[in-house]
Parts: C-alpha cells; sequence; structure tokens
C-alpha cells in the first residue's frame, strides 16, 4: 500500500496539468469559433494561430 | 428589404467611422458577413479580403460570421472589403465599434469556464471517491486508507465546488438582500453544509463525506444554467445580426455633398442625409430634394406607397421605392415617430417581467419543502436521541439527494432542445420565458401587410409579349418594381446601355429603338396618373403597355390560419392599412374577425382588450405601428424582415418565407411544455422517494451519487424526445 503514497499525488499532479490545459486552451480564445476551427484544417495554406 | 439579398447601400459609402486604431498603430474592422456557413466560403472570403493591397489580416469567425480585418496604419479601406465582399458574393454590415464591445458574451465565457472547472472535478475526484466507496462495502481497505482517500478527494473538490459555484452563491446572496428566495438558496446551504459536514467528518474519521456530491451537483446544475444562457445569447445575437444587416448606416452628406456611413444612433437632428432607392429612411426627416414614391407600410401598414418630393415628411422606416432622395432630420433617432410607441413597450415589457416561469413556480414550493423537511429530519434525530452529529447528517443528506439537479435541468434542457429545433426551421427564440409563454396562448392576431402579405410588391397581370422586353430594362434597376418585374420575368439579359433617370424610370435602346420603363407620363401613356403601384413600358412609337403590382398574400397564409384554428386558436386581423385592402386579405385567407385602419395606439388597445377578458394573446405583427401591441401580447412573433423595433419588441422572430412558422412555434412550445411538466413530475415522484431515505439515514455518499446523476441523466433524456418527435 505504500505505492500510494506515490501515486497519490503524482495523480493530483496529472490533475493539475489537466486543468491547466484547460485553463489555457479556454484562455487563448480556442473554443470561440468551434465551427471555423473545424474546418480550417483542411485548408491548403497552413493557419495554425487561433483566431 | 432588399438590401438582405446584397449590400449596395454601403457601396460608394465612407465607412472609417467605424474603424478601430489598434494599439500597435493598425487599424481594424469587424464586419457581420451574411451567407457564410462553410469551410469553402470561409477560405474564399479569407483569400479575397486578404488579396486587398495594405490588408494585414482577414480573419472570419464561422460560428458568429464575424470577419475582422486590420490594415497597415493609416492604409484602412472599409469600402473596399464590403465591395469584394459583395462580389463574392456576401452581404455584409460593420460593426459600430461599441456595440461589438458589447456583444462579448462575458456571462458565458464566465458560466463556461466554471463548467470546465466543474466537470473536471467531477471527473478526476473519482480517482479517490471510488476506492472510498469500496471501503464502505467491507473492501480491504482501513479506516486510516478511507480516510486518507476523503481527505485526497477534498484537495479536488472543495476548490472546484467553491470557484464554479459562484455563480449560485452570487445569485442567491443577490436574492436574500431583496428578502426573497430564489432557487439558488437552496442550493448554496446545501453546498456550503455539504463541503463543512465533510469536513469535519473526514477530521473525525467518519464514513459520510459527501465531496464528490458537492461537485457533482455543481457540475449539473452548471449544465442546465449554461444551456439557459446559451438559449438567450445565441438567439439575441442571431437577431440583433438580421437587425444590423438591415439598416446599418445612415449616409450623412457632409456640406461638399460626400456621404459619410455613420450609425444611426449619432445623427442628429438638423444633419441631410441621403437616402438611395431601396433603402429605409433612418430617422423622421423632411424630404429637401429629390422625387420619388415612399412605402409606409412598415410604419403605418398602409399597402399602397404615397408620392415623396420636397416638404413631404419621410418618417422613419419609410422604404424609399423611387429616385435618390435628400431629407433633412427632424429628430435623432432616440426620439422620432418612435417615442410614444417606446413608451407603450416600455409598459409592455414591465407586464412581461412579472411572469412567473415554470422553474420559479416550481422553486416556490421546492424551496420551503425542503427545508422544512431537512429541520424536520434534524429535529426528528435529536428527539429521538441520536445527537447532534448524527442529526446534522441525516439533514445535510436531505439536502443533497432531494438535490435540485433535476428540477434546474427540467426545464432548461427541453427549452434549448425545443430552441435548437425550431432555429433549424428558421425560428430565433430569444428566451425559454418566450417558449413557456406561446405554449399558453389561446388567440392569435395577425397584423396583415408584411404578415399575412409578403410586404412587396409582386407582379399581378402582365402582357406576356412586353414582359420579356421590360424585364431587360428592369434588371438594370434597383427600384423596388422593377426588381418585381425582373424577378416574374426570371432570368435573362439586362439592356446594357440602360439609364435610370431619378424619379422617372430607366431608359435603353433595345434593337434599336428606345424603350423607357417607369411613370405613365414619362413613357407617355395618355392617361390621368394611376395608382402608384403600376409601370408603364413603351418601345419605340408602340402603344405603352401597363404593369400592375400588388402587395401579394402569402402562399401559405389561408394553411396557416386554418391551422391555427386547429390548435385550438381565435384568429384576429388587426391592420392599419385601409378597409377595402384588409377586407380582402381577410376574405383570402378566412377569418371573419377584422378590424382596419387602426393606429398603433389602437392596436395596443385592442390587445389590452381581449386580454383584459381573459384571452392570452400571440401578436405577429412586423411594422412600427405593431410594435407597441407586440410587446403588450402574451407572447408576440415578428418576421426577419420586420422592422428593428418590433423585431425587439418580439419574443420570436421567423426568418424563413413561411407563415407556417407561427404554428410550428406554437406546436413545439406545447410539446415543449408538456415534456417540462413531465420532468417535474418525475423530479417530484424522485424527491418523495429519497427525501424520506435521507430522513431514515439510509442514504450513504454512495447512493447519494448514484441517485442524484440518474435523475439528471433522465430528465435531459426526457427532454432529449423532442428531436425525435422532430423526425416522425
Amino acid at each position: 500500500m505504500n505505492i500510494i503514497v506515490f501515486l497519490a499525488p503524482f495523480s493530483l499532479l496529472l490533475a493539475g496539468l489537466g486543468l491547466a490545459g484547460f485553463l489555457w486552451t479556454f484562455r487563448s480564445g480556442q473554443y470561440d469559433d468551434p465551427e471555423g476551427d473545424a474546418a480550417r484544417i483542411l485548408f491548403d495554406r497552413d493557419d495554425d494561430r487561433p483566431g | 428589404m432588399t438590401s438582405l439579398d446584397t449590400s449596395p447601400h454601403l457601396i460608394g459609402v465612407d465607412l472609417s467611422g467605424f474603424v478601430r486604431i489598434e494599439k500597435g498603430g493598425s487599424e481594424r474592422l469587424e464586419l457581420l458577413v451574411k451567407g457564410a456557413r462553410c469551410a469553402g466560403c470561409m477560405a474564399k472570403i479569407e483569400r479575397g479580403v486578404k488579396a486587398l493591397p495594405d490588408v494585414e489580416t482577414a480573419r472570419l469567425n464561422l460560428t458568429t460570421g464575424r470577419l475582422q480585418v486590420t490594415w497597415r496604419a493609416g492604409r484602412a479601406d472599409p469600402a473596399a472589403v464590403v465591395r469584394e465582399l459583395d462580389q463574392l458574393g456576401y452581404p455584409s454590415a460593420p460593426f459600430d465599434p461599441l456595440e461589438a464591445e458589447a456583444q462579448i458574451d462575458r456571462e458565458g465565457r464566465k458560466l463556461a469556464m466554471a463548467l470546465g472547472v466543474a466537470g473536471f472535478g467531477v471527473g478526476n475526484v473519482m480517482m479517490f471517491s471510488v476506492p472510498a466507496w469500496s471501503a464502505l462495502f467491507g473492501q480491504e481497505m482501513g479506516d486510516g486508507s478511507r480516510t486518507a482517500m476523503y481527505w485526497l478527494s477534498a484537495i479536488i473538490a472543495a476548490p472546484c465546488t467553491v470557484y464554479a459555484g459562484q455563480t449560485f452563491f452570487q445569485s442567491a446572496w443577490r436574492s436574500l438582500r431583496r428578502g426573497r428566495a430564489n432557487m439558488d438558496v437552496p442550493i448554496s446551504l446545501g453546498l456550503t453544509l455539504t463541503l463543512l459536514i465533510s469536513f469535519s467528518e473526514t477530521m473525525m474519521g467518519g464514513k459520510h463525506a459527501y465531496f464528490d456530491a458537492s461537485v457533482s451537483l455543481v457540475f449539473l446544475l452548471l449544465i442546465g444554467r449554461y444551456f439557459d444562457h446559451q438559449l438567450r445569447h445565441r438567439a439575441r445575437g442571431a437577431a440583433r445580426a438580421l437587425m444590423m444587416l438591415q439598416a446599418p448606416t445612415a449616409q450623412l452628406l457632409d456640406d461638399a455633398g460626400t456621404a459619410h456611413g455613420v450609425p444611426v444612433r449619432e445623427v442628429r437632428a438638423g444633419d441631410r442625409l441621403a437616402v438611395a432607392p431601396g433603402e429605409r429612411s433612418p430617422v423622421d426627416g423632411v424630404v429637401e430634394s429629390g422625387l420619388s414614391e415612399l412605402d409606409l407600410a412598415l410604419v403605418t401598414g398602409e399597402s399602397a406607397p404615397v408620392s415623396a418630393g420636397p416638404g413631404v415628411r419621410a418618417p422613419a422606416g419609410a422604404l424609399n421605392m423611387g429616385g435618390r432622395l435628400v431629407i433633412r432630420a427632424i429628430s435623432a433617432a432616440e426620439d422620432s415617430t418612435l417615442a410614444e410607441t417606446a413608451r407603450l413597450m416600455e409598459a409592455g415589457a414591465q407586464s412581461k417581467s412579472r411572469y412567473v416561469r415554470l422553474a420559479d413556480k416550481a422553486a416556490h414550493i421546492y424551496v420551503p419543502t425542503v427545508h422544512g423537511l431537512a429541520a424536520l429530519g434534524f429535529i426528528g434525530a435529536l428527539v429521538m436521541g441520536l445527537g447532534v452529529r448524527e442529526a446534522l447528517l441525516r439533514a445535510v443528506a436531505v439536502l443533497i439527494v432531494t438535490c435540485p439537479c433535476a428540477l434546474g435541468l427540467a426545464v432548461p434542457a427541453v427549452q434549448i432542445a425545443a430552441s435548437g429545433r425550431l432555429f433549424r426551421k428558421g425560428v430565433l427564440v430569444k428566451s425559454g420565458a418566450a417558449l413557456e409563454r406561446l405554449a399558453e396562448v389561446d388567440t392569435v392576431v395577425f397584423d396583415k401587410t408584411g404578415v399575412l402579405t409578403v410586404g412587396r410588391a409582386t407582379l399581378m397581370d402582365a402582357d406576356s409579349d412586353a414582359l420579356p422586353l421590360a424585364a431587360q430594362l428592369a434588371r438594370a434597376s434597383r427600384h423596388p418594381l422593377s426588381r418585381a418585374l425582373a424577378e416574374a420575368a426570371g432570368p435573362g439579359p439586362a439592356a446594357p446601355d440602360a439609364r435610370e433617370v431619378a424619379g422617372q424610370g430607366v431608359e435603353a435602346r433595345i434593337d434599336g429603338e428606345t424603350a423607357r420603363l417607369g411613370r405613365a407620363l414619362w413613357v407617355g401613356a395618355d392617361i390621368e396618373a394611376g395608382a402608384e403601384t403600376e409601370l408603364w413600358f413603351r418601345l419605340g412609337d408602340r402603344a405603352p403597355v401597363r404593369f400592375a403590382f400588388a402587395d401579394d398574400l402569402r402562399p401559405d397564409a389561408p394553411a396557416t390560419v386554418a391551422a391555427c384554428r386547429k390548435l385550438g386558436l381565435k384568429v384576429l386581423i388587426l391592420s392599419g392599412d385601409i378597409g377595402p385592402a384588409v377586407l380582402r386579405a381577410a376574405l383570402a385567407v378566412g377569418v371573419e374577425d377584422w378590424t382596419s385602419g387602426l393606429t398603433p395606439v389602437d392596436k395596443a388597445a385592442a390587445v389590452d382588450a381581449l386580454q383584459a377578458k381573459g384571452h392570452k394573446v400571440l401578436m405577429v405583427g412586423d411594422g412600427l405601428n405593431d410594435a407597441a401591441a407586440l410587446s403588450r401580447a402574451h407572447a408576440s412573433m415578428a418576421p426577419g424582415l420586420a422592422a428593428d423595433v418590433s423585431q425587439t419588441a418580439s419574443d420570436l422572430v421567423f426568418t424563413s418565407d413561411r407563415l407556417d412558422s407561427v404554428v410550428i412555434a406554437i406546436r413545439v412550445a406545447r410539446t415543449a411544455r408538456l415534456l417540462a411538466l413531465q420532468n417535474f413530475a418525475f423530479s417530484a415522484l424522485y424527491n418523495a422517494v429519497a427525501a424520506p431515505m435521507a430522513l431514515l439515514g439510509l442514504v450513504s455518499p454512495f447512493v447519494a451519487a448514484i441517485a442524484m446523476s440518474s435523475s439528471s441523466l433522465i430528465v435531459s433524456l426526457n427532454a432529449l424526445r423532442l428531436y425525435r418527435t422532430d423526425r416522425s
């Protein structure tokens, strides 16, 4: 059971990374135009800056 | 109305008033682009606009239809962008910078963020809750490990609950300060108590910690909140977009006679404005120069146009049918003819705000019942000698399992499904309350012009030999009657050398002969000036030919009236037009109960009188003269081509040409009401089972989690049945 001492904080860390990732995608406007962004990948000329 | 097809009124107008200067010195303009729906459109538009000189970036948001263009410093050329978009086939309208700022959906972003955080909490808290639950069922885990699991779940759940629950805490606090208790009061109380009791239980090594329940409670409730917000925001944005495309700018003339596009609200009394053919007068004004006819259908409901020359009054909303007019504004936009209408509308809006929504009615029963039960459980347990701790646990269990999740989702889930379904049919619903009111109506009042009729001239009878020839001239003109004629003739060539003679008509040469299309006298027809809704055509020396136009009934108007009756609704017509015109329409659609010649105040009074008799009225109208009646009626609908005040006053806006949108909307609203009531019935049943169990102390954290999420799931699935009835 000692492994929990290591695993539990580690899983908390991973979860925190997930949350930080979500906040970043949200703040950088990646949910502002779901329809357009889904289509942009089909364009020939690459454009990787979010709206 | 033609402005919906292209944006000719913006071409050749100075739009520099809409350009904003960015921090880096580059200049930026936001435009609303209509009709861009697919990836192809987006690529075409961005490529086209980026190719214009000095354009730095062009980015279209496909979801909102907004195009952002930036130029190098001092090089902004908005007109070129509008022209380019027009050539690509997309009408556009510039965003007033203030308006663009106002449209940023701050509340929606806050809710989405809270929803994201709560969702994260629900998912991750299970890492520690599931092991803790298994300990409750006697699996091999000691008390110490279980407590550790609880602490770990607290680390995730407590901050998430506090952060994501702010919406509820703030709303509950606001409501309490006003001395009332809304649904958010028991929610906030439940959340706070749950967190506190879970911490104290964990500290004492007890089994009843509900950290996971607290965060899933917030998550499920936020889904309902988010739906409700999205519904209002999306529909409002779409409705505003419709209006912007209709009357985005006024063309202000400077001393040199150059037209500058300015936002309508910046027009002051005394300004000189140009009104191009096919455009509406933005404010009340008096004609200074130019000859034309004005269509007052949206202003007074009169279907026949009136002639306009210097000195004639051009009220706000009058459509210029003929040559270019220059008017002098006699009042600013805010205090034009609409002052009286606005006052009436305000009174209507006030009475509507007193309407109690279904969910609030439910909350009025729910809040005292649940709080009473929880108090009862607490006192009961004390009386039975179970101790304060056990008594408190039972009270909290009642607050958790009877959680208003199902109740909080019952209505928003149904309404978002209903409005989604209506959206696909071209009907915008402005709020959930609008749907609830629409479901209750028992009387439908139609306006005539623009509602039962199409609201614009269509060709009635035509000489089949002359029509193709006249159409060649008509295609070269923007005059509404010419357009109607061209539409009736179908596609074909336009006369290459056609030239428009202001206020008279179009002249061109066909096969070496002079052809004229326009006013009787100008063409040379030897008759007295007839009705204004006619065009004369003459080729060379041949006899002039007459084309008559009338405001035609919508093809599905009779069927719509019949369908309304079938739904058990009483149908009336209230019109501002003259008697004979209303009688003709009333006979054609089969309505016996009609009134003509009504002023806006009369209309509002007629609606009030009906409602005083206990009727719940649905008003369907499009004109400025309907705005007051629209806002006073129990529910209201306006077509997408209606005057903007009318659209603002209406609960629903239908953008399709079909009047049967009214019937569809009523049917969907009634189905939605039925499903919402079913959801309430289910929630009541669920609570009737869950509350006694919690009172008896039979609810463990595990049971609470299962019960809460499954009841929410069931009401959401029930709401989705709205889509299924769509297919059958």
